[in-house]
């Protein structure tokens, strides 16, 4: 079974991430810094490596966000988003 | 409110098992009553975590079935043979136990009466849980909004058997607001005329809203059934952003 | 908020308890063969598929997979252990050894560093002690199990370094750049361990 059938998606990873943003992520829009297009981070692919969340941008498999945990830190490497747009309360 | 980035709370909490049933031979239902539930909405999911005396942990995902309205949490089970944590929740858990989970997880793959329609559900094997709670949380609105908010739901399954909550949708069926459609993959019973295939184009020309409509469609299931399906809408002119999709992976 | 994990009733996961000597600390045995990725699986041709070893100062040594094929290769049986703790006994390769593939570099000009990071199509990295893949402990991996290695396990090839944490075995492997000083990859940026030995249990930085 290849890797592509087992992916899941940022719906999956909304538990681990809300422990880091401390806010439910798949409803921010991710605009993915390779190839420019701009999706919910529910949208995204989430491949199940297990050593942590890896968030891939659909069209062009740019990996941009991968978090891990170790003891100490959660290191967030966004570098692969260009822009992240958090929808505020409604007021 | 709907889309936002809602903060707060998310800690593992144990949770007590109050009620535990048999949907189909591979899928069940546990019903659990979870201390503080600030309430969910249809289509979010929690985490159970399990871990052992010796601290072996295993945690997974599984979307809440209930509708918003209900004061307990309902989680479907699809048993995977020799997998490592369903067959303990649909074999080894009983009325009493404790069960860790967090939650009500998600905001992208969440459907209110408040986003409207109409609505096209589409679902392969378990992919049906979390839409059942949008069909629970539809059916319990006022008949004005459910006039205003027709549902179109497409549900494929292996078999007959296997399709999970199968009276209460041919209940659910028989208003005029909602149309539930089987496709079955592998084997029909006798005297079956429905779908005998996997969801394809065609099934979905035949049964979706006309793109004119502007639908909200929420397709969930195996990995390679949602990412064909959403394909498929897009192609037939759907706007993706209306699609939304949750993925549950591995087939069965 | 209890400071002690709840304890799932009569919950045992999946795995059997291994034989005692042969598990690092924290691990537990599988009998499967979990597939994980980082990424999607790359479709590479193989007429277009190379390996490449090269140094920082543009010495390289190039082999296309017939050439990779015609060198001396070894069948190792070895156990495997992944940092999300589970353990696979016996497992059967056939590759060739990273002895061989250095010694051809060193021979056409590749300098010696203290270091590797492997390089991989998809953009996964791993860096490793030159030390780790030298002295028949590593290989690039063509076979498994009797076949050739399949597409989600990292075919055509990957890297197979069984003595540290597996993500060091690199799937779909195409290079290794040697380095005169150590350059965290893809895992190691985000907190793992640069060396990643399970019996002292390196799995992070600092470790």
């Amino acid at each position: 079974m290849q890797p592509e059938e087992l992916r899941l998606d940022g719906n999956a990873a909304a538990g681990t991430l809300r422990e880091v943003f401390a806010a439910e992520v798949t409803v921010m829009l991710a605009t993915c810094a390779g190839c420019g297009a701009e999706r919910p981070m529910g949208a995204l692919l989430e491949y199940g490596d297990g050593m942590g969340v890896i968030l891939r941008c659909p069209g062009c498999d740019r990996a941009m966000l991968r978090v891990a945990r170790t003891p100490e830190f959660v290191r967030v490497d966004a570098s692969g988003m260009s822009l992240l747009a958090i929808p505020r309360a409604a007021e | 409110m709907a889309g936002t980035a809602i903060p707060g709370r998310l800690t593992w909490q144990v949770a007590t098992v109050v009620e535990a049933r048999d949907e189909t031979p591979r899928a069940r239902t546990l019903v659990l009553d979870v201390p503080e539930w600030p309430g969910h909405r249809a289509g979010q999911h929690v985490d159970v975590r399990l871990v052992a005396d010796d601290g072996y942990q295993a945690q997974r995902s599984y979307s809440i079935a209930s509708a918003p309205q209900d004061a307990h949490v309902a989680l479907t089970i699809e048993r995977i043979a020799n997998a490592e944590v369903s067959p303990y929740l649909c074999d080894v858990l009983r009325v009493g136990d404790g069960l860790e989970v967090r939650g009500p997880i998600g905001g992208y793959f969440v459907w209110d009466v408040a986003i409207g329609g109409p609505l096209m559900l589409i679902a392969g094997g378990s992919g049906i849980v979390p839409l059942m709670a949008m069909l629970r949380h539809h059916a319990r609105a006022t008949d004005a909004v459910r006039e205003r908010i027709p549902v179109r739901l497409l549900y494929s399954a292996r078999t007959w058997e296997n399709l999970i909550y199968r009276d209460e949708l041919e209940r659910l069926g028989e208003s005029t607001q909602v149309t539930v459609t089987f496709a079955l993959t592998r084997q029909a019973p006798p005297g079956w005329i429905g779908y005998r295939r996997r969801i394809d184009r065609a099934m979905l020309e035949e049964l979706g809203w006309p793109t004119s409509d502007l639908p909200r469609a929420y397709v969930c299931g195996p990995t390679p059934l949602v990412e064909s399906v959403s394909a498929l809408l897009v192609e037939l002119g759907h706007d993706p952003s209306r699609v939304r999709t949750e993925r549950f992976g591995a087939t069965g | 908020m209890a400071d002690q994990p709840f304890i799932a009733r009569g919950f045992h996961g999946r795995r059997p308890t291994g034989p005692a000597g042969r598990l690092p600390p924290g691990q537990y045995e599988t009998r499967d063969f979990p597939v994980l990725s980082a990424g999607p699986t790359p479709r590479m041709s193989l007429a277009a598929w190379d390996f490449t070893i090269r140094d920082e100062g543009g010495h390289s040594v190039r082999w296309s997979w017939d050439e990779f094929l015609a060198l001396p290769r070894d069948m190792p049986t070895v156990d495997i252990h992944c940092v999300t703790k589970w353990s696979k006994f016996d497992t059967r390769w056939e590759g060739v050894s990273i002895d061989t593939l250095l010694d051809v570099a060193r021979a056409a000009g590749v300098s010696d560093g203290g270091f590797v990071l492997a390089f991989c199509d998809g953009g996964y990295t791993t860096n490793l002690p030159l030390a780790d893949v030298t002295g028949g402990k590593a290989w690039v991996a063509f076979g498994y199990d009797g076949a050739p290695l399949p597409p989600e396990h990292g075919g055509p090839v990957r890297l197979l370094v069984p003595h540290l944490y597996f993500w060091k075995s690199a799937k779909w492997v195409r290079g290794l750049q040697v380095l005169e000083r150590d350059r965290p990859g893809f895992w190691e940026q985000l907190g793992y361990h640069d060396r990643g030995d399970p019996w002292r249990e390196q799995r992070y930085q600092g470790d």
